[in-house]
């Protein structure tokens, strides 16, 4: 790995002894063989850079991913300061606030951070590690090949040549930038790797205020705003006179289909809303579940479907085989229900605009108030919050539009909140989505013929056309249908694969049972069929597809647990990483019971132990708990789930036991906050249908509904 | 409105505010303890968590008026310097995720083992069932329960000689 000159700026110390290298974020772009000018201007009060090193020896590392409960903000850090080989305890981590001169991809989504940024990281902490092994060597009149680093100190070849890197700091910061730099070598990490603890844990256990709706400003006033409470209906006229007359009210305004309440506290806010009276539109082709059901029984007939892939002949094929298999699957919509409801604040004055919250794209809501209100972007200031959760609803700025036009209505720093029922009625859903599976089987069993139609509900393309197990089938056909509906929709953990996954691999269970084969044997045949002899365009590494499958088969003891446990398998490849899983289901007093899972994940490089098990643990715990649980319905328009009463999340006595094993094999890292999701559902089901013989084709599988159809 | 005097985290306050105001809007917006957090607001997911003479309550269905000259704790007042065992094993673990309902979690979990040293494993599964993560960071949750009981145990009995 080669860097140049050009990717790096060097910031030299104005204030003394404070060194700083920023990472030019833009050279990402490198590999399209485009290295954008770096923006030459940099504050030399503020330090936007990626790392500091001050000379008492303090190290400032600057994480600027916005922090949503996938570790980020201790994971970049890590493998910056791995590289310029210092103590972790010696290093402060603070968020970075969104600077689009600095970084790039200031971003939480797709799992693609660690993917984004690995070598930009190695970088950033191995130059400066180069740099201060110099700035000693020239200090000692030795070849700086003779010296080497360990724990914060550079190390010299003689006796007592031994210098901290705070004394080194302004010698370092007169050196030109090294145009090549070598990384360490695996074998040498210290904390690559290690159970490193989150650096945000003193203020999660002791209540500092973190999170954008602990955010308090000076002059702030809050509010809560009244959405029509039906999809598809719009807001006619309402009378907020009584509103006015309760304590507290300062405003009520009304914007874009939408009445807001201001006040000068939260409870004197929730109380003065419910006397709002508001008419609404009475349009009469409002979404019920009816409706849903009758667009996903007409999508399947459809001939508009979209043809997603195409292999060999499938209507040919299917005509030929010996055994055909069949089966529709079915999903609800689901709210994220992130714990921190949305929130954001904004302040909106002439000249300039400070906003702050939790936003999982802060470019992009910086981008959209700028459009909003028609101000310059550089005149927008974004704060990061910590996020409470998001499973990707804050990929949506909705919220924080919503208080950045308010504010410029009413004049003043607003921080706006939604309640729990304001977020799980007012949209941006997982899209409810039907899967109907067609396999033909030859006389060997061999599957010759795969078919797949996915309906969506604003789903877009309701399947991954290009993944596992095609490559292995000869003929192959993948349609897609989506259906415009007026509930709104968004990408929800693991977007599509959070069921398309879990629908397949049952299916695929379905596929093995009727073939007579063993679900892993048959997969792994696949699998070297693709390395042989792929069919067509395929996006993922069969071998590694192997290893994991092989790992999880040898870790859960498949098919070697007696007759009383009864396993599961299923695997998936999503984000760029590859997770196989066996659940277990036991029956317990009559009931089957989904009682442990066993992962084998392949992410590249484990950046953080303890990170990587909570988001495979996590991802497993939000798959299995969304799969057998929750379900938002309508009725007229109007989501019938309003709290947690009502909509069902998994509780801490209804989880399985899970092992989460790492194959750990040193590739650049990929995806982990999504990539464990997905394959659980079909885990699951496929363990309870080894327990029950009965197949659950609907979530949530708990539900009374769960039949095929 | 009306004057309200109340004892938290060991201090007097006095905040003018309507009665029924529950007790989180009160920490949250009037006396900017905010480590105490909204989830639900209906006493469903334990994000709200304080303790009332130490028992733990859903501070977002509690009227401030209900409060009394009884003590309140928040997470604030658990441990400033992070040493209660729970907060100590919360950390050793690495149990937060997103961290957000932690507080009401920590609370809980805090006043189970007041009740109840050795809980056993089922013990900390049903007295934790009441709060809500939506991270799934359950197990290492329980797990902190069982190690903040050996911490306390070993620190007691420490004491003790």
């Amino acid at each position: 790995m080669k860097t140049t000159r050009r990717s790096f700026i060097q910031k030299t110390a104005l204030l003394s002894g404070v060194f700083s290298l920023g990472f030019d974020w833009f050279e990402s772009k490198a590999n399209t063989g485009v290295i954008q000018q770096m923006n030459p201007v940099l504050d030399a009060n503020r330090f936007n850079a990626f790392l500091s090193i001050e000379n008492t020896g303090k190290i400032i590392l600057y994480s600027p991913n916005p922090e949503i409960g996938q570790g980020i903000k201790t994971a970049f850090p890590i493998v910056v300061a791995e590289e310029l080989d210092v103590d972790w305890k010696q290093v402060e981590v603070r968020q970075a606030n969104l600077d689009t001169q600095l970084f790039e991809r200031q971003l939480t989504g797709g799992s693609g951070a660690l993917k984004h940024s690995w070598e930009r990281l190695r970088k950033a902490g191995a130059t400066a590690r180069h740099m201060l092994i110099q700035a000693a060597a020239q200090q000692w009149g030795v070849e700086a090949s003779t010296c080497k680093t360990s724990k914060g100190f550079v190390i010299g070849p003689n006796k007592g040549q031994k210098l901290a890197y705070g004394a080194l700091v302004d010698a370092a910061s007169k050196l030109a930038v090294p145009a090549e730099v070598s990384y360490k070598s695996r074998a040498d990490y210290q904390i690559i790797g290690s159970f490193v603890k989150g650096v945000d844990n003193y203020k999660v256990v002791t209540g500092k205020p973190q999170y954008g709706l602990d955010t308090q400003k000076s002059g702030m006033v809050v509010a809560q705003i009244v959405r029509p409470p039906a999809f598809g209906s719009t807001l006619v006229s309402f009378d907020a006179a009584e509103v006015k007359k309760m304590p507290g009210i300062i405003d009520v305004v009304s914007f874009k289909n939408k009445v807001a309440v201001v006040g000068k506290s939260t409870w004197e806010v929730m109380q003065a809303r419910k006397k709002l009276a508001c008419t609404y539109s009475d349009t009469s082709n409002l979404e019920s579940d009816s409706t849903h059901k009758k667009w996903f029984d007409e999508g399947m007939k459809t001939d508009k479907a979209k043809v997603e892939r195409k292999d060999g002949d499938f209507h040919a094929a299917i005509a030929k085989v010996a055994k055909v298999i069949e089966a529709t699957y079915e999903c609800p919509f689901l709210s994220h229900t992130p714990m921190e409801p949305m929130n954001f604040f904004a302040d909106v004055r002439p000249g300039s605009v400070l906003l702050a919250g939790p936003t999982q794209v802060p470019q992009s809501a910086q981008k959209a108030v700028a459009t909003l209100l028609g101000v310059p972007e550089n005149t927008i200031q974004v704060e990061l919050t910590k996020m409470g959760g998001g499973f990707g609803r804050r990929l949506n700025n909705d919220y924080a539009l919503e208080a950045a036009e308010l504010s410029s209505i009413i004049k003043m720093p607003v921080k706006v909140m939604w309640t729990r029922e304001d977020d799980m009625t007012g949209g941006i859903y997982r899209p409810a989505v039907r899967y109907h599976f067609k396999a033909g089987l030859n006389e060997k069993g061999e599957m010759t013929a795969f078919y797949l139609r996915g309906v969506g509900l604003n789903a877009g393309n309701s399947t991954r056309q290009d993944n596992f197990p095609v490559g292995a089938i000869d003929n192959v056909l993948i349609e897609s249908f989506n259906y415009n509906s007026a509930i709104t929709t968004g990408p929800w953990r693991a977007p599509i694969t959070n069921f398309l996954a879990s629908a397949e691999q049952s299916f695929l269970d379905e596929v093995a049972l009727a073939a007579g084969k063993d679900p892993i044997q048959m997969r792994l045949e696949w699998l070297q069929k693709v390395k042989t002899n792929p069919v067509g365009k395929i996006t993922y590494e069969p071998d590694r597809f192997i290893e994991v499958i092989k790992q999880v088969a040898e870790k859960a003891k498949w098919g070697k647990k007696g007759p009383n446990v009864h396993q599961g398998f299923s695997v998936y490849f999503s984000h760029l990483s590859y997770v196989a899983q066996v659940a277990e289901a036991k029956i317990v007093d009559g009931e089957a019971k989904v009682t442990h899972v066993t992962a084998v994940t392949d992410c590249g490089e484990v950046i953080n132990r303890s990170g990587a098990e909570n988001q495979v643990i996590g991802g497993i715990i939000d798959g299995y708990g969304h799969a057998m649980y929750s379900k938002l319905s309508f009725d007229k328009g109007v989501p019938q789930q309003k709290n947690f009463d009502t909509y069902k999340l998994i509780r801490g006595n209804e989880i399985p036991t899970v092992e989460a094993h790492f194959v750990n094999n040193g590739i650049a890292p990929t995806g982990l906050g999504e990539p464990a999701l997905p394959p659980t559902g079909g885990a699951v089901a496929n363990a309870l249908f080894a327990a029950t013989k009965k197949r659950l084709y609907r979530q949530p599988f708990a539900g009374p509904d769960n039949a095929n159809l | 409105m009306e004057s309200i005097e109340l004892q938290i985290n060991r201090k007097k306050v006095k905040v003018e505010v309507d009665p029924n105001t529950p007790l989180l809007w009160v920490l949250r917006d009037h006396l900017s303890l905010v480590g105490t957090k909204y989830g639900c607001g209906i006493a469903q997911c334990g994000a709200c968590t304080v303790w009332i003479d130490g028992e733990p309550m859903r501070s977002c269905v509690l009227p401030v008026s209900a409060v009394g000259k009884s003590a309140v704790t928040t997470i604030e007042g658990l441990n400033e310097k992070a040493e209660h065992p729970v907060q100590v094993a919360w950390d050793e673990l690495d149990v937060p995720q997103c961290g957000y309902c932690q507080a009401g979690q920590i609370m809980t979990a805090a006043a189970l083992l007041k009740k109840n040293p050795k809980p056993s494993h089922d013990d900390i599964v049903a007295g934790m069932s009441g709060n809500i993560c939506r991270c799934g960071t359950y197990h290492r949750i329980h797990n902190a329960v069982k190690r903040a009981a050996e911490i306390a145990s070993t620190s007691t009995s420490t004491k003790k000689k």
